[in-house]
């Protein structure tokens, strides 16, 4: 369960510049849920998950994980139970290393990186059996470099080397968004699997309003940190991409767009 | 003959600083400038030490640290300081004059007198003083530190190291301080610049404040001849590449100045062989990709 209370956000604080972005924010995702989360830019989705991940401070508030308080713990030990996909699909993969050595490191996330070696071969059959199931025959290609793949490849990649160890919770930030439509179907269908398979509890940012509608338990839309829609259960089963769009429509006139 | 061996001499003990820079420059991607500062460390850690009667082997290990102190120095204040890379190595590059001279206690030591790891009672007795002596007792020191950055390399250890010039993002992911892994890096390189320089100094028998200056230009050229040359012959991996070029490169610079220039003259050749290199390089890698692409 995560759980953020009353956080306060300023971007560049003391400044004429200054501006705030989330006042008395509070959010609680029990544990399992997965969140789907729309807004146009400058909304704080990606903040939001940047506030949990410990990539930006806050002013104030708490953030809390299984009731255990995180709010000042640093960014890389928060990792340590956070699998975290970006939208570039070359910030989830090492580009000079082959996909086997890429899933051999992502394979020991949460134990010491000692002097033992990093390849074990009798992790290479499991490795394949995780690639399969995406076909896009990536099994045949474990001796390949990363870099040379494509990025719907490569963001496969990093999902699932985001979710082969235990986790408390996986961050999608607009992980789609890089990749042509055919490509972004694949890997959010499979996203959609590895999520209920091990019953993770997921927030993913995405500008695709369809996907919004269609995966997750419950959909957040963002307006000048505040969510504007909350919609979980049968609310959020109800919910169009319609009534999404016109919401955003009204903000933006609002906004004087 | 005196001249080759002399050249292969030269090339294997720069090999071995050559291999550190090559952790920094080509897989933590950091401009590593400590080592004109950590490589006369080792010299003079070793010469004061052997200068006091002890055994010349027993400095290796000692040498080694003080090398890995001076790069975990430059790590921190490039990590925990926040200073610009190049800028903490010159910082730590600047200090480690003064340092080596205080350890020295002199701009310059003779070690003629002494036994060092190449001339003693035992490998004298082995080798009857042959005249490649010297040269099998470095490639083997060569071979050894080859193995082990090889073995390193293929560890959990050395694959953040890999991942860390990589992708800092996914070393974060993987629940690791990207700093520490830095720091790392930094340390085990110019551990390795700092047993080079302790090579280097017994195998002149001579001290010298100096010897650093350039240190970096020569490891540099090195890591660029020997990746840029040798980097796509498929048996050759990086270490026998870099090994390669630094003999190379010393090959070239003994031609040079055997040509007729002076003694005097080495900086001037050592940084024009260097400007050469870098521009000779950035051609191919650019011939490449514009090949590549005409191909795809």
């Amino acid at each position: 369960m995560i759980r953020l209370e009353h956080i306060h956000k300023y971007y560049n604080p003391g400044t004429v510049n200054e501006m705030c972005l989330f006042e008395d924010f509070s959010l609680e995702i029990p544990k399992g849920q997965f969140i789907s989360i729309v807004g146009s830019n400058g909304s704080g989705k990606t903040s939001l998950l940047n506030i949990i991940c410990g990539s930006i401070p806050v002013e104030s508030g708490a953030i809390y994980v299984n009731d255990r308080e995180i709010t000042n713990q640093k960014e890389y030990l928060r990792h340590r139970s956070i699998g975290r996909v970006y939208q570039d699909p070359s910030k989830g993969t090492c580009p000079s290393m082959t996909i086997l050595e890429n899933m051999a490191l992502a394979d020991n996330k949460g134990k010491p990186y000692g002097l033992g070696f990093n390849i074990h071969k009798d992790r290479i059959a499991a490795y394949k059996e995780m690639l399969a199931p995406l076909n896009l025959g990536l099994e045949d290609k474990l001796h390949v470099k990363v870099g040379s793949l494509s990025g719907g490849q490569r963001q496969a990649i990093a999902l699932l080397m985001a979710t082969m160890t235990p986790i408390d919770m996986l961050i999608l930030d607009e992980h789609t968004a890089a990749l042509d439509p055919k490509t972004a179907e694949i890997i959010m269908e499979f996203t959609n699997r590895v999520v209920r398979e091990k019953q993770l509890t997921t927030m993913m940012v995405t500008h695709n309003l369809r996907y919004a509608v269609q995966y997750g338990d419950r959909l957040l839309m963002m307006h000048q940190g505040d969510a504007i829609i909350d919609a979980a259960g049968d609310a959020k089963k109800a919910i169009t991409t319609e009534e999404i769009m016109k919401t955003f429509n009204e903000i933006s006139v609002e906004c004087g767009n | 003959m005196a001249l080759l061996t002399g050249v292969i001499e030269q090339g294997l003990i720069y090999a071995i600083m050559a291999l550190g820079m090559y952790i920094t420059y080509k897989i933590l991607d950091f401009p590593d400038m400590t080592v004109d500062g950590s490589f006369p460390l080792g010299a003079s850690v070793s010469a004061i030490l052997i200068a006091h009667g002890w055994n010349a082997y027993a400095t290796l290990p000692v040498v080694f640290v003080c090398g890995l102190l001076a790069g975990t120095l430059t790590g921190l204040i490039h990590v925990k300081l926040r200073v610009r890379d190049i800028l903490a190595s010159i910082i730590m590059m600047t200090a480690l004059y003064s340092v080596n001279l205080r350890i020295a206690g002199a701009a310059n030591l003779p070690l003629y007198n002494y036994d060092n790891v190449f001339s003693n009672k035992v490998v004298n007795a082995i080798f009857g003083q042959h005249p490649f002596q010297t040269t099998i007792l470095l490639l083997g020191f060569v071979i050894v530190v080859k193995v082990l950055l090889d073995l390193y390399l293929k560890t959990k250890s050395g694959y953040l190291l890999k991942a860390v010039g990589d992708n800092e993002t996914i070393v974060t992911s993987m629940g690791i301080d990207k700093g520490k892994v830095k720091i790392l890096g930094l340390a085990i390189a110019n551990g390795l610049v700092a047993f080079s320089g302790s090579l280097y100094v017994q195998q002149q028998r001579f001290f010298d404040a100096s010897i650093g200056t350039g240190t970096a230009v020569i490891g540099l050229a090195s890591v660029i001849i020997g990746t840029s040359l040798f980097g796509k012959v498929s048996f050759v991996n990086f270490s026998v590449s870099v090994i390669l070029g630094s003999i190379l490169y010393k090959g070239c610079v003994a031609l040079a100045l055997s040509c007729g220039l002076r003694a005097s003259d080495l900086r001037l050749v050592t940084a024009l062989f260097f400007l050469i290199i870098i521009v000779i390089s950035s051609r191919l890698n650019r011939d490449r990709g514009v090949r590549k692409k005409v191909e795809a």
